[in-house]
C-alpha cells in the first residue's frame, strides 16, 4: 500500500478530458468563424479583385453604374463618403450622450434610479434595426422636413440620429462597466483630498477608465459602420457626395443589401458586391486594430 | 461579467438560428420546381405553382392567384416578388414554375434557361400592359412634361436640375427648387425599361437619384417630398400623388396614361407584361395561364390598375 492516493475512475478522467476539449473548441471557434467568413467572402470577390477591377477607380470614383448597358463603372467613392459621413455624425451625437449617461448611471444616481435606467437602456438596445428604419421613414422623415425645412426627410441627419440611438445603449453599458471597474480606493482618495464629485469624475475616474471608455466608443463605431437595415431605409439611398446634413446618401452596407439579391451569381456585379464586403471587413479591422494599439499605448504610459 | 454573459447568450441564439435555417434548407432541397413531390396518400393531388418575379406585377399576380384559388382549388399559386431579375433567375435555376417579368428575356437569358432545362426554350405569355406613370407631389403645379425634359432630368449629363427649368416657379415646401429624382434599384425591370425608353438606350441615369426598392416606396416617397419626381407603374397611383401627362415632343399633345392611350400606344411610356415558363407548361400551369387570358382574368388586370390585352 505504497500509493495511498485514491484512484480516479476511468470515466471520470475521460469525461474531464472531453469537457476540457469541448471548452477549448468553444474558445477557438470564434477564430474559425472569422476566418471562415473572411475566406468565403474573399473567394467570391477574388476572381474580379485580381482580374479586371481597376482598384483606383473602385476606391475613388463616385460613379456607380454596375448594370449600365453602355459603360459599366464600379466606383464606390461616394458610398465610402456616405458611410463615413453618417457614422461620423452619429458618433458626434452618440458619444456625448452615451458617455454622459454612463457617468450618470455609474457615479451620480441613486441605486433605484440606476436599476430602472439600466433596464430601460437595455430595452433600447433590443429594438430591431428594421423598426428603427421604420421610425426613420414614418416619424423622422416628416419631422426633419418640418423642423429644418429640408427638401428631403430621408438624409444623412435622419440616418445619423437613428444610428446614434442604436449605438448609445452599447456605449452606456460598456462605459458603465469601465467606470465601475475603477477601484473604490481612487474615489475615496479623491474625496479625502477634498475633490468635488465632478472633479473626481473629470480628474480621476475618466483618466483611469480611459481604455474601457475608448472601447465603448469604438464598439459604437463598429455598430454604426456595419448597420444596414436602418440606414438603407432612412438615408434616402442616393449615390451622392453629401454637401449638407440634409442630402440623401447611400452607404456600403445598404448597397450590398439592396443589390445582392438581384445580381446574377458569378457576374462582375456580384463579385464587386463581395469586394465591398472585403472593404467593410478591412475598415472594421483597421478600427479595431487602432483601438487596440491606442489602448496598449495608454497602458504602457501608465 | 454581465456583458460577457449577454454576449455568450447572443452567440448561442445566433448559432441556434443558423442551425435552424440550414435544417430548413435541407428539408426544402429535394423538391425543386415542378419535380413531383411524393403524393400525399389520402388528399386529392394538389399542385403548387411557384410564381416569382416582377415587383410591378406582384399585386396583380397575387390578385390572380387569389381569384384562381376559388375556381380551381386543386391548384395553389404561390406568388412572390423581388423584381423581374429575381424571377428570371428563378426560372433559370428551376425554383419558379412561372416567372413574371415586366421586360422581355434577353438573348443570353434565353440561352441560360435552355442550357438549364435540357434545350427547352422558355415560353412567353403576354398577359397585359403597364403604363409607367410619372408622379409628382400634389402641391406641384406642373401638369404635363415632355419626354425630352424627362430625359434631361434623369440622364447622366442632363442639364435640368431645377424645377424652374421646366417652367415651375415655386412649389410650396420645396424652397430651393431642386428636382429630387426618385428612381429604382439598378436591377429592377422598371429601371431598365425607363432607361431604355426615357433616358436613352446608350445612356445612364444621373447619379444622386434616390433609388427605392419597390414601386410602392417610390410613390410613397414622392407623396411626402414636395420637390420630388418619380416613375412607377400606373397601378401604384394613390390619391396622395399627382400623375403628369406626357408628350412625345414639345408642341405635341400631352397624353394622360389610361387604358385607351396605353393600348393605342399614344401614351409614350407603356410596356407589355409577360409571364414565362421553362419549356412547355404543365397541364395545371397551362390551364392557369389560359384562364389569365380569359375575360375573367383580364378583368382583374383592369381592377389592379393595369391595362388588359386588346379583345380579339
Amino acid at each position: 500500500m505504497a500509493d495511498a492516493r485514491p484512484k480516479r475512475r476511468t470515466w471520470e478522467v475521460v469525461s474531464e478530458r472531453l469537457i476540457e476539449f469541448a471548452i477549448r473548441v468553444c474558445g477557438i471557434s470564434a477564430v474559425l468563424f472569422v476566418f471562415g467568413i473572411f475566406f468565403f467572402v474573399f473567394r467570391e470577390g477574388a476572381p474580379f479583385l485580381f482580374g479586371g477591377l481597376n482598384l483606383g477607380q473602385f476606391l475613388f470614383s463616385t460613379e456607380w453604374y454596375p448594370t449600365s448597358h453602355s459603360n459599366v463603372r464600379y466606383g464606390v467613392g461616394a458610398l465610402i463618403v456616405g458611410t463615413f459621413s453618417v457614422t461620423a455624425l452619429a458618433m458626434a451625437i452618440a458619444v456625448p450622450f452615451g458617455l454622459g449617461a454612463a457617468i450618470f448611471v455609474s457615479e451620480f444616481c441613486g441605486k433605484r434610479t440606476r436599476e430602472s435606467l439600466k433596464i430601460i437602456i437595455e430595452l433600447l438596445a433590443a429594438i430591431p434595426s428594421v423598426v428603427w428604419g421604420f421610425i426613420g421613414i414614418s416619424v423622422m422623415n416628416p419631422l426633419i422636413q418640418d423642423v429644418f425645412h429640408a427638401p428631403v426627410g430621408l438624409n444623412v441627419l435622419n440616418g445619423a440620429i437613428l444610428l446614434a440611438l442604436m449605438s448609445v445603449p452599447i456605449m452606456v453599458s460598456i462605459g458603465e462597466d469601465a467606470l465601475k471597474a475603477v477601484p473604490d480606493t481612487y474615489r475615496e482618495a479623491a474625496l479625502a483630498l477634498g475633490a468635488t464629485r465632478w472633479q473626481t469624475v473629470y480628474r480621476v475616474l475618466l483618466p483611469a477608465a480611459k481604455s474601457g471608455l475608448l472601447a465603448a466608443v469604438l464598439l459604437g463605431v463598429g455598430r454604426a459602420v456595419g448597420e444596414t437595415m436602418a440606414v438603407l431605409m432612412a438615408t434616402g439611398h442616393a449615390v451622392n457626395i453629401p454637401k449638407s446634413l440634409f442630402d440623401p446618401v447611400r452607404t456600403l452596407t445598404a448597397t450590398i443589401a439592396a443589390e445582392l439579391g438581384e445580381a446574377s451569381v458569378g457576374s462582375d456585379h456580384y463579385r464587386v458586391l463581395f469586394i465591398i464586403g472585403i472593404l467593410l471587413f478591412t475598415i472594421t479591422f483597421i478600427v479595431n486594430l487602432s483601438a487596440d494599439l491606442v489602448v496598449r499605448g495608454i497602458r504602457r504610459r501608465n | 461579467m454581465r456583458t460577457k454573459l449577454i454576449s455568450t447568450l447572443l452567440i448561442g441564439i445566433a448559432s441556434i438560428g443558423i442551425a435552424f435555417v440550414s435544417c430548413k434548407k435541407k428539408e426544402e432541397a429535394p423538391a425543386p420546381g415542378s419535380a413531383a413531390p411524393p403524393p400525399p396518400p389520402a388528399a386529392a393531388k394538389k399542385e403548387t405553382v411557384q410564381n416569382i418575379g416582377s415587383d410591378t406585377m406582384v399585386n396583380l399576380a397575387q390578385a390572380w392567384a387569389e381569384e384562381y384559388a376559388k375556381i380551381d382549388p386543386n391548384v395553389s399559386v404561390e406568388v412572390s416578388g423581388g423584381g423581374s431579375g429575381v424571377g428570371i433567375a428563378a426560372l433559370i435555376n428551376g425554383t419558379a414554375d412561372v416567372a413574371n417579368a415586366s421586360r422581355k428575356l434577353e438573348p443570353e437569358e434565353v440561352e441560360k434557361a435552355k442550357a438549364a432545362h435540357g434545350g427547352k426554350e422558355p415560353q412567353e405569355f403576354m398577359v397585359g400592359y403597364d403604363g409607367l406613370a410619372i408622379y409628382v407631389h400634389k402641391a406641384n403645379p406642373l401638369e404635363e412634361i415632355t419626354m425630352e425634359d424627362l430625359g434631361e432630368i434623369y440622364r447622366e449629363g442632363g442639364k435640368t436640375e431645377k424645377w424652374a427649368q421646366v417652367g415651375v416657379k415655386s412649389i410650396p415646401g420645396a424652397k430651393d427648387g431642386n428636382i429630387i429624382r426618385v428612381s429604382r434599384q439598378n436591377n429592377s425591370g422598371t429601371y431598365h425599361y425607363f432607361r431604355e425608353t426615357v433616358v436613352g438606350k446608350k445612356s445612364d441615369f444621373k447619379s444622386g437619384s434616390m433609388d427605392m426598392n419597390g414601386s410602392k416606396e417610390v410613390v410613397e416617397l414622392v407623396a411626402k417630398t414636395p420637390g420630388a419626381i418619380g416613375y412607377a407603374g400606373l397601378g401604384y397611383a394613390t390619391g396622395e400623388v399627382k400623375i403628369l401627362k406626357v408628350s412625345k415632343k414639345k408642341g405635341e399633345p400631352a397624353i394622360k396614361p389610361a387604358n385607351a392611350t396605353v393600348l393605342d400606344k399614344t401614351y409614350p411610356i407603356s410596356r407589355p407584361m409577360f409571364m414565362y415558363t421553362p419549356g412547355e407548361p404543365s397541364p395545371g400551369v397551362k390551364k392557369y395561364l389560359e384562364w389569365i387570358m380569359t375575360d375573367a382574368g383580364q378583368k382583374i388586370v383592369e381592377q389592379s390598375g393595369y391595362v388588359p390585352l386588346a379583345k380579339k
